[in-house]
């Protein structure tokens, strides 16, 4: 695998467990064992997930990228003596940002929820290669993740609408949605991933699929009451 | 018998100076000759042995518990018979000491090349740290002195440029600053030779590192202070005449001699050396010797640096190749192993071995503690310790216990994967597990060999390291690896000599070649030269070796050909090309890519506005056709570095300081009247070519050496009617500029990549360098191979060079074609991704991550889906990171296996 392999949510996980700061090692730009060169994904995913951090309210000098290669062995063990003595001025996790642990895990956890949809929103940056490496590190604003988050989207299935076509049930990847034959469609917000799949696949004419932004979605309705009645068809 | 534990070593009463590590520090008479040595054993250095010299002590066979040294062993004649040899003996260092003029051997702190490569090491006689001989202190104030034993006509020195010195230096100086960043490096040299690939840019690196200077001085040692023990040396530039400025220590860049025993070699193997004493070869093939059948890689061939030695390697190969491939897989035998079990539905039931790896793990780590730790944590059912586990009792042993334990799970805390995971997932295989199901944990490089002064830390890291194992292991899944079938037959992407020459050498090893060229007909770049600097005639052999192609039964030569389409994978491409209107469909195992250079057409001094400025390859058919204008010309100026070593483009043509020579020469040879200048930045006639540098000195060619700050100015003057092409530059030794009336004005245009570079970049799905020059999978380990598998590269495209350095390149990637060609199978690695359809929302991402082309996006009736080919995926796992659905996965390296070892690494729980 390649540095490029390491998920923003490995980065979130390490931090849940209890680390206090992760560093990723990665072959210098243009050093790339594979074709795709991979450290270029690297370190934008790095970068993002340091604003990521900083929203937060996680100190974004707990996350690293090195560019190591196997030549520099001495280069090597100053960079972890470095990022230790940075860390530990810094102290365990959430005492230089003023925050309880446990309000520091349910943050990440939070964050960890919002994976899925931060991958969608930014997939075309998260894919771009900058010839200067060193432009990645303002390649994502704190405007733009302010504006990232206010804009984090919920999917509403509106039970006067749905009509138990079971299409959003079927594509849903994560299978968030519950629903029968003749059973208005639920989401499951726990579950939903806002991927968006529902609405795209909700055959227009139901159009029974809303994307609420800043808006609190609405509860679900009673088991009892998802049964849709149709209306006899009209004999002519 | 011998598992290289070190019990004798520690017995063994002698103390002598170690030959590895440059006799700088002791070792024992019976010893492991260095800390990697293949194999792993000790030997007993007889002029040292006390019982081999003295008949007496022995301890060391009644320490040894396996019984594995034995002094009645006597040296034994061997007859063994082969149909080929390869000689691959290499180079002897200069010897500084023979000659007293560098203080070698009298002065503490003058020491070799090879000396200080030792110091740097973290095997070296300080472990690494830089310490000077005299009081063991690090040195503050480093000189190098280059060209020591190269490039003298002096009594005991060689008239040859040793070719790699220039480049080990400028390392050695990047590692003395990574050591001390105080440390001020200063080397004296005469002409910086970066002419390789990629050297130009680690030239300008050393040069920026402050405290490095670069002074362009002949020096001599002047005496060593008897107080300090420094040594000063004497130097003169042109601003500060002689100076004499004193350093800490002093390295002498030693060139490359030819081996030791050459003279016995001629005798051995019936061949001849060349006037250097380097082995005598064939300028049309130099891997050949003038004995056929017996051939030479590596710096026997004169001075190489390593990714050349491995291009004559697998040339070798190939040349052996096509002599014996009748003969070929008479010795092999095919290994069985035992039917899968299925352990699917078990428990996982993990056995963790813990290697000693003699005293590099087991003097450092406290393995049986680790040992006990590793039996409390979960799922582990066995755990044990092992001297080496690499020793094929050991791994007998695992897969024993494998058996005998029902494990299915195993781990090895050892060294690093890259070296033994196929060793040890064989073992694993052989006790009928899926080979998937090995895990190795570094407790070596990672840990025994940058801890070994923190002996409970490293304790400590080692099971932290283990525990992440386990977990992971816990998670792994049995994976198939894919067995694909070989087409025998290989394609050749460009009808030049690299081409061609890789062409026929595959054809003459049984396979069928298409030989795709885009002109109508064969020869490249070489038919526009004419002539060598050791004489060979280019057009000649050229057109030999066109007939050769044209002869031969299995190669099919398309000419006026282009590739439309390149589709499949290694052992199984399909390839479709265009000739006229005529398409047709290619299949073949192989593919290398051939497809050259081109020349520069330069923008500066007045190239194309006076018919009198031509570039070198113009000058050489002027040169051959004897041109009138030349004949009766009076001067000839050359200037080099034109369009290269500049911002835009940062590399070195390699080529033109040699080609300028054998014009020069030329030139000189017709029209004896004739002055030549050569206006140069660095003179890089590396190599055997030095001589023919001296040889233009000698007979008159006048050098002037330019600044890129003071390039030479060409402008056209009219004086007394005439317009005169008059070339002015600043002469750094007289310090006043010079204006010279060329009658001809030869500029070296730069070599450059080929305009078809980037469709071939997108055919192939190949690599290009920051130059433009296909890029190889790996400098020095892999130089003929791209990383996508089943693609080579030869010849000019990979970066300029010489006719008989394409020579061995392509002849080393007909050995590496042969190598894949001559299996019925290949196995593609079972670490690849896969997509769990249902998940997938077909975004896309992984499939615009993927430039392999591994991915693509299917229409079905739930939308678009993500599809991996399996054979194209490498295992990168990018598309893996990037997906937001987790739909799509890198085997063996799934987010659950990921995530258990960062929770067992950071939580210390599994």
């Amino acid at each position: 695998m390649c540095g490029g392999r390491v998920d923003m949510a490995f980065v979130l996980r390490a931090f849940s467990d209890g680390a206090d700061g992760v560093i990723i090692c990665n072959c210098w730009p243009g050093e790339c064992h594979y074709v795709p060169e991979g450290n270029y994904n690297a370190v934008n995913m790095m970068n993002l997930t340091r604003k990521l951090l900083d929203h937060i309210g996680i100190n974004p000098e707990r996350l690293r990228l090195q560019w190591v290669t196997a030549s520099e062995g001495i280069q090597f063990a100053d960079t972890v003596t470095d990022f230790t003595n940075t860390i530990k001025e810094l102290g365990p996790l959430g005492s230089n940002e003023g925050l309880e642990a446990d309000e520091i895990k349910v943050r990440l956890q939070n964050l960890t929820k919002l994976v899925p949809y931060i991958k969608i929103a930014k997939r075309d940056k998260l894919l771009r290669h900058l010839e200067n490496v060193e432009e990645y590190s303002t390649f994502y604003t704190s405007e733009e993740i302010d504006q990232l988050f206010k804009e984090i989207p919920s999917y509403y299935i509106d039970p006067e609408k749905c009509q138990a076509c079971g299409t959003c049930r079927r594509r849903c990847p994560v299978e968030a949605i519950d629903g029968d034959k003749n059973l208005v469609h639920i989401i499951d917000q726990e579950k939903c991933i806002k991927c968006g799949t529902c609405l795209a696949s909700c055959p227009p004419r139901f159009s029974a699929v809303t994307k609420l932004v800043g808006e609190p979605v609405p509860p679900p309705i009673p088991e009892d009451k998802r049964k849709i009645i149709r209306k006899p068809k009209k004999k002519d | 018998m011998c598992t290289g534990c070190n019990t004798c070593v520690k017995y063994c009463p002698v103390q002598v100076p170690d030959p590895y590590n440059q006799d700088l520090s002791n070792n024992k008479a019976i010893h492991i000759y260095f800390e990697q040595a293949v194999p792993l054993v000790t030997y007993v250095d007889p002029d040292a042995c006390l019982y081999l010299k003295e008949d007496k002590c022995l301890i060391c066979e009644s320490v040894c518990e396996n019984k594995a040294i034995d002094f009645s062993q006597k040296p034994r004649k061997m007859d063994i018979n082969v149909g080929a040899i390869v000689l691959a003996s290499g180079y002897e260092p200069f010897d500084p000491s023979l000659r007293g003029d560098y203080g070698y051997g009298r002065m503490a702190n003058v020491v070799t090349s090879l000396d200080f490569e030792r110091l740097t090491c973290s095997t070296g006689p300080y472990k690494g740290e830089i310490l000077r001989p005299s009081d063991g202190k690090p040195p503050k104030k480093i000189a190098w002195i280059q060209c020591v034993g190269s490039r003298q006509v002096i009594e005991g020195g060689n008239t040859y440029c040793s070719a790699v010195c220039c480049t080990y230096t400028q390392k050695q100086a990047i590692l003395a600053n990574v050591h001390d960043e105080e440390v001020e490096c200063t080397i004296f040299h005469n002409d910086v030779r970066s002419y390789g690939k990629d050297f130009e840019r680690y030239y300008q690196r050393t040069a920026e590192i402050p405290g490095v200077r670069f002074i362009r001085s002949y020096v001599s040692i002047g005496r060593e202070i008897p107080e300090t023990k420094n040594v000063t040396i004497r130097y003169a530039t042109p601003d500060e005449g002689v100076k004499e400025e004193e350093f800490e220590l002093v390295v002498l860049s030693v060139g490359l001699n030819p081996p030791a025993d050459a003279d016995a070699m001629v005798k051995i193997f019936g061949i001849e050396l060349e006037p250097h004493g380097f082995c005598k070869t064939n300028p049309r093939n130099p891997i050949e010797t003038t004995r056929p059948g017996v051939f030479v890689s590596g710096a026997f061939q004169g001075p190489l640096d390593i990714p050349e030695s491995v291009f004559t390697a697998s040339g070798a190969s190939a040349l052996v190749r096509e002599l014996l491939r009748k003969r070929q897989g008479k010795l092999t035998k095919e290994k069985v192993y035992p039917v899968e079990k299925d352990v699917t539905q078990e428990e996982p039931k993990i056995g963790v071995f813990v290697c000693h790896c003699g005293a590099n793990i087991g003097s450092v780590v406290n393995v049986p503690d680790v040992v006990a730790y590793c039996e409390s944590l979960p799922n582990v059912v066995y755990a044990q310790e092992q001297l080496f586990s690499c020793a094929t009792n050991s791994a007998k042993e695992i897969t024993d216990l494998i058996q005998e334990k029902g494990l299915n799970r195993v781990v090895i805390a050892a060294c690093s994967p890259l070296t033994l995971e196929p060793l040890f997932r064989d073992t694993v295989r052989e006790a009928g597990l899926n080979q998937y199901f090995l895990e190795m944990a570094n407790i070596r490089e990672h840990n025994s060999w940058v801890h070994s002064k923190e002996k409970e830390e490293a304790t400590q890291k080692a099971k932290d390291i283990i525990r992440m194992s386990v977990a992971r292991a816990t998670h792994l899944e049995p994976l198939q690896e894919i067995e694909l079938p070989v087409n025998k037959n290989a394609l050749v992407v460009g009808g030049g000599i690299a081409g061609m020459t890789c062409a026929l050498s595959i054809a003459n090893q049984g396979h069928d070649v298409y030989l795709i060229e885009k002109e109508d007909d064969l020869g490249g770049m070489a038919r526009r030269l004419y002539f060598t600097v050791d004489g060979m005639d280019v057009q000649a052999y050229l057109n030999e070796l066109i007939s050769k192609v044209y002869r031969h039964p299995l190669i099919h030569v398309l000419t006026n050909a282009t590739i439309e389409e390149v589709s499949g994978y290694i052992g199984n491409f399909v390839t479709t090309v265009r000739t006229g209107n005529w398409e047709r469909k290619i299949d073949h195992g192989a593919a290398v890519i051939a497809i050259g250079a081109d020349e520069y057409r330069p923008t500066e001094y007045l190239y194309g506005e006076d018919e009198r400025v031509v570039t070198y390859l113009e000058l050489e058919k002027e040169i051959v056709e004897k041109a009138e204008r030349l004949m009766n010309a009076e001067n000839l100026v050359m200037i080099q570095c034109v369009g290269c070593r500049n911002e835009n483009r940062n590399y070195c043509s390699r080529v033109c300081c040699s080609q300028a020579i054998k014009n020069a020469l030329k030139a000189r040879e017709l029209n004896p009247n004739l002055d030549v200048y050569v206006l140069y930045r660095d003179m890089r006639t590396y190599g055997f070519r030095e001589d023919f540098y001296r040889e233009a000195s000698e007979r008159d060619v006048k050098f002037i050496r330019y600044e890129p700050e003071t390039a030479p100015q060409v402008e056209v003057v009219e004086e007394k009617g005439k317009k005169l092409l008059r070339v002015t530059v600043m002469d750094p030794i007289l310090g006043q500029e010079l204006g010279i009336d060329a009658d001809v004005l030869a500029l070296a245009a730069a070599v450059i990549p080929s305009p078809q570079s980037h469709e071939i970049v997108n055919l192939f799905k190949v690599p290009l360098g920051p130059d433009g020059f296909f890029k190889e999978a790996h400098v020095k380990l892999r130089p003929v191979d791209f990383a996508t598998d089943g693609v080579f590269l030869c010849g000019t495209a990979h970066y300029p060079k010489h006719i008989p350095e394409v020579i061995n390149q392509a002849q080393g990637a007909a050995g590496r074609v042969a190598v894949l060609l001559s299996h019925d199978i290949v196995t593609v690695s079972g670490a690849v991704c896969e997509v769990e359809e249902k998940r997938c929302m077909g975004c896309g991402a992984c499939a615009e991550a993927c430039t392999y082309g591994a991915i693509t996006l299917l229409e079905s009736r739930a939308g678009k889906k993500a599809s991996v080919n399996p054979v194209l995926c490498k295992g990168c796992g990018l598309c893996n990171a990037l997906c937001p659905t987790e739909a799509i996965s890198l085997k063996h390296f799934n987010n659950e296996e990921i995530i258990s070892e960062i929770d067992a690494a950071v939580a210390k729980i599994i």
